[in-house]
């Protein structure tokens, strides 16, 4: 057994600065002028045929996916679209999903599946929606569901952060063998605001939640809950859409390349040994 | 110049003549009558007037659950290793101290092995007194263990939940234990072993959304409040009030989402009926049952694995 407790002073760091660089890292990943999913799309992918609906209750906007051919390869794509003008924010719910558009995602990626069909998913979202109607139609079940049986997809499945990945409501989409972010794409188990709001209950706390919360691709890749971190051009994704995508898309075809060699029963085995590690280092 | 003097420097201490009734009654928010504690205790601190059903501690439930009130723990020992280093408005080396304190547990969760009406079991229990019950690392691994040692030993695995969710304090670590719970889960539910989910006040965020909504079976104490979202969060998205009983098991047996919601008072009879269906000693191949497809001469030898889903399409690939 390791040490259960680390001496408080060991534990207990000077924050640096209230507007610390994780702060300045989530302005970036919201950035409006950010590349959305769509946008990705329209640089990394060709013939894009989106399907909708879940069979059982709607679509949602907010969750799109489809067929794809990436460099030659027949692709299932699925992720988050926030939206760019208002009335398509609104329409997309923000890229906020409701429990139809993670069962959309799993229905397709179930289809990709029976097809042999590798899946790109790309999050960005700030979590799932936390509505009524939400909670009556399942949104716990929805995800908890497309936890476990993304877990056994007998295909590669590849998930990048491109913006942010919001709690549950992200990794309801990201039980990948491989795990990417870009680099200014945050990642947390809860929005910097939330985090503030819970223990200061203030808001205004939100840059040293920020930096408490360690949600850079950096951070996460250090924790080792993530496998890359993707560069994007100086100043951010959005200075330079098709550069981004391009270190993009070279990462994912590096990835589509070695993960296309292994069987069924290993890409299952190998997504298990993935998850079923982190936070695992207890010594014991 | 004083027209009355005191004699004595200071008067003598007044002896405490209270009565200390403090701490032995308690009203109930159900009905709001008062009940002496021990009733309560007695009645599985359930309120013997209006059946309101009162949180229990990890410990007192598996002692409720379990044969004899007996269990051997596993992996009590395991400690987060706070791998954030996270600080708010105290380290949170310091709120795992004092949850251990006041717990007399390492973390949020009891990992045990007992038996229920004869059947040896796995059960997980959450302890809402820690950290709110909130899922970091530690319960993480031992759930992940639990789910993996049930599917080797073929002993049905039961989760008791009480959280509030993920445990805010150990970052996106906490959120990939749902994943990882997931992942161990989904060998269970392949290995055909059954897995029991029990839903207790309250049940929300990371939790929910993860193993307590995977069970075979999921079923809830009454009253409990159960959900993705808090209701708090709700009401600030949606700025409004919610219609009372929002998120109350009641409310999610209307929609769907649970297979039953069974009183304290039966939780243990109930679990060992539904055992007795799903997890039966002998576990023979689909063909054999069907009867006009039934080999002659009964099982076959390996008739004690899971039937082999030969129905299902993931086996072609």
């Amino acid at each position: 057994m390791q040490d259960a407790i680390p001496p408080a002073a060991a534990v207990a760091p000077e924050i640096p600065d209230a507007e610390g660089a994780a702060w300045q890292h989530v302005l970036l990943a919201r950035h409006a002028q950010r590349p959305n999913l769509l946008d990705w799309l329209a640089l990394l992918v060709t013939d894009f045929a989106e399907l909708h609906g879940d069979r059982r209750f709607g679509d949602d906007p907010a969750m799109v996916a489809g067929l794809a051919r990436f460099r030659g390869r027949e692709v299932l794509v699925v992720g988050q679209q926030k939206g760019r003008e208002i009335k398509d924010k609104l329409r997309r719910n923000f890229g906020m999903a409701q429990p139809e558009g993670y069962r959309k995602a799993m229905r397709l990626m179930r289809l990709a599946e029976k097809f042999r069909r590798p899946i790109l998913t790309f999050i960005d979202t700030n979590g799932a929606y936390p509505g009524i109607e939400a909670e009556a139609r399942g949104q716990a079940e929805a995800i908890a569901f497309n936890l476990r049986e993304m877990s056994r997809l007998r295909v590669p499945v590849i998930a990048t952060v491109t913006g942010e990945g919001g709690s549950g409501g992200a990794l309801a989409i990201a039980v990948g063998n491989r795990v990417l972010m870009m680099e200014n794409a945050v990642y947390s188990v809860i929005t910097p605001e939330g985090c503030a709001a819970i223990t200061w209950r203030d808001p205004s706390m939100k840059a040293r939640a920020a930096t408490a919360l360690k949600p850079t691709a950096g951070e996460m890749l250090s924790l080792g809950l993530i496998d890359e971190v993707v560069p994007e051009p100086e100043g951010g994704a959005h200075c330079a859409p098709a550069a981004a995508a391009a270190s993009l898309s070279a990462a994912l075809e590096r990835h589509l390349e070695e993960l296309g060699r292994m069987s069924g029963d290993a890409l299952v085995q190998d997504r298990y040994e993935r998850f079923r590690r982190m936070g695992s280092g207890f010594g014991s | 110049m004083s027209w009355f003097r005191r004699e004595d420097k200071l008067l003598p201490p007044v002896p405490d003549k209270r009565v200390r009734t403090e701490g032995l009654w308690l009203k109930c928010e159900g009905c709001r009558s008062i009940i002496w504690k021990k009733d309560l205790a007695e009645n599985l601190n359930v309120c013997p007037r209006c059946q309101r059903h009162f949180r229990m501690s990890a410990r007192e439930r598996l002692a409720m659950l379990l044969d004899d009130g007996g269990y051997e723990e596993l992996d009590a020992q395991l400690a987060s290793t706070d791998p954030l280093a996270f600080v708010d408005l105290k380290p949170y080396a310091e709120r795992l101290r004092q949850a251990q304190e006041t717990t007399g547990m390492a973390d949020a969760l009891i990992w045990a092995r007992g038996r229920l009406e004869g059947r040896p079991v796995g059960v997980c229990a959450m302890e809402y007194g820690f950290i709110g019950g909130s899922m970091g690392a530690v319960v993480g691994e031992k759930i992940a263990r639990a789910a993996e040692a049930a599917a080797e030993r073929r002993e049905p695995l039961i989760i008791l939940s009480a959280s509030g969710g993920a445990r805010m304090m150990e970052g996106a670590v906490s959120l990939m234990q749902m994943g990882k719970i997931a992942v161990a889960l989904a060998r269970l539910d392949d290995a055909g072993v059954p897995f029991i989910s029990v839903l207790t006040d309250p049940t929300t965020g990371g939790v929910t959304a993860s193993f307590a909504m995977l069970g075979d079976l999921n079923i809830a104490e009454p009253g409990a409040l159960i959900g993705f979202a808090g209701p708090r969060v709700i009401e600030q998205t949606i700025r409004q009030k919610l219609p009372p009983g929002f998120q109350r098991s009641e409310f999610l047996l209307e929609h769907g989402m649970l297979d039953a919601i069974v009183p304290r008072k039966e939780l243990r009879a109930w679990l060992a009926r539904a055992l007795a269906f799903l997890a039966a000693p002998e576990r023979v191949p689909l063909v054999q049952w069907i009867p006009d497809r039934a080999p002659q001469g009964g099982p076959e030898p390996d008739a004690g694995r899971a039937p082999d889903r030969v129905l299902d399409a993931r086996s072609r690939l």
